[in-house]
């Protein structure tokens, strides 16, 4: 299962990487970010197949993905 | 696999782009590009004065700021200095067909070894979303708020109509709605990156991307958009491959 790693701090909130993610793992959060934008959080429950869609899309380089 | 941001890219700051800007993907597709090909130490890149410019905050490269319209001459008479580097021009659909159209055609005529990567979102972004000449037609902007009026206003302008006759080395367009053409535009960059390595002229990739700011739409919307209609307009593709065929 690969790990996403969010830096959380550079979202604003696009939830381009939401819209392209085959197994939700990530989903729009209720919360508002640091920066006042919405914000991407994590579904612990569904699991991350690595395959890099939501490190493409994300405009502002908030995900990495490891093994 | 994993997935790690290029090192080229500066994390130390953040560009002020809108949320869901495609700037920003454009900046991590030429930063992974070029990294790929291990050229990272020899590019230059020349922003323009328009949303473009905060590419100087996303990426580590040496940068010059060109006059709005005139980033394609700048870049060539940067070339022209410093033969030894790659040289990449980075303006908007305004600066390269509206302000710059003159450049841009020249360019290609006298096939400057440049590469030109022309972010194309159809509207003037930063002033406000106002009407450029690649506005679609029927699109509602800031000064036609009752959608674009071809009789009125003009054709739309598609530059691979314009430039495809000229004796240039590459024009291909992509597009940085959806990870399989993010992809695609990688390979495009790539393929320009080396044809200019290999001294054969000038290149333009067109990046179609999304502005949902200036288009009032949602940021996934936006990206719909560019898959149902303005690539309906404008086809992504290869049109002028030098060794290839037209």
């Amino acid at each position: 299962m690969a790990k996403v790693n969010l830096n959380i701090s550079r979202c604003k909130g696009c939830f381009l990487c939401a819209s392209v993610c085959p197994k939700n793992v990530l989903i729009p959060s209720d919360k508002l970010g640091p920066k006042g934008f919405g914000m991407i959080e994590l579904d612990e429950t569904k699991e991350c197949i690595g395959c890099g869609a939501c490190f493409k899309m994300c405009p502002d380089y908030c995900i990495e993905i490891e093994d | 696999m994993n997935f790690k941001i290029p090192k080229d890219i500066d994390m130390s700051k953040q560009a002020s782009w809108c949320p869901g800007c495609g700037h920003g993907i454009v900046c991590h597709v030429i930063t992974e590009a070029v990294e790929e090909l291990g050229l990272s130490d020899k590019i230059i890149t020349v922003d323009d004065v328009a949303c473009g410019q905060f590419g100087q905050f996303a990426m580590k490269y040496n940068t010059v700021m060109g006059a709005h319209g005139r980033t394609i001459p700048t870049a060539a008479g940067i070339k022209n200095a410093r033969p030894d580097a790659l040289v990449i021009a980075r303006p908007g659909d305004g600066s390269a067909y509206s302000i710059g159209i003159e450049s841009t055609v020249y360019s290609a005529i006298r096939n400057d070894n440049i590469l030109a990567i022309v972010i194309n979102n159809s509207v003037f972004g930063m002033t406000g979303g106002q009407m450029s000449p690649t506005s679609l037609p029927g699109m509602k902007t800031a000064t036609s708020p009752f959608g674009r009026d071809e009789t009125k206003n003009g054709q739309m302008m598609d530059i691979a109509k314009i430039l495809g006759q000229t004796n240039m080395a590459y024009l291909a367009r992509c597009a940085v709605n959806s990870p399989a053409n993010i992809e695609k535009a990688k390979k495009a960059i790539k393929k320009a990156l080396t044809k200019n390595l290999n001294g054969e002229g000038f290149c333009l990739v067109e990046i179609l991307s999304p502005c949902p700011t200036n288009w009032k739409m949602s940021e996934v919307d936006a990206c719909q958009f560019i898959k149902d209609t303005q690539s309906k307009y404008l086809p992504l593709g290869e049109f002028v491959d030098k060794g290839g065929n037209e």
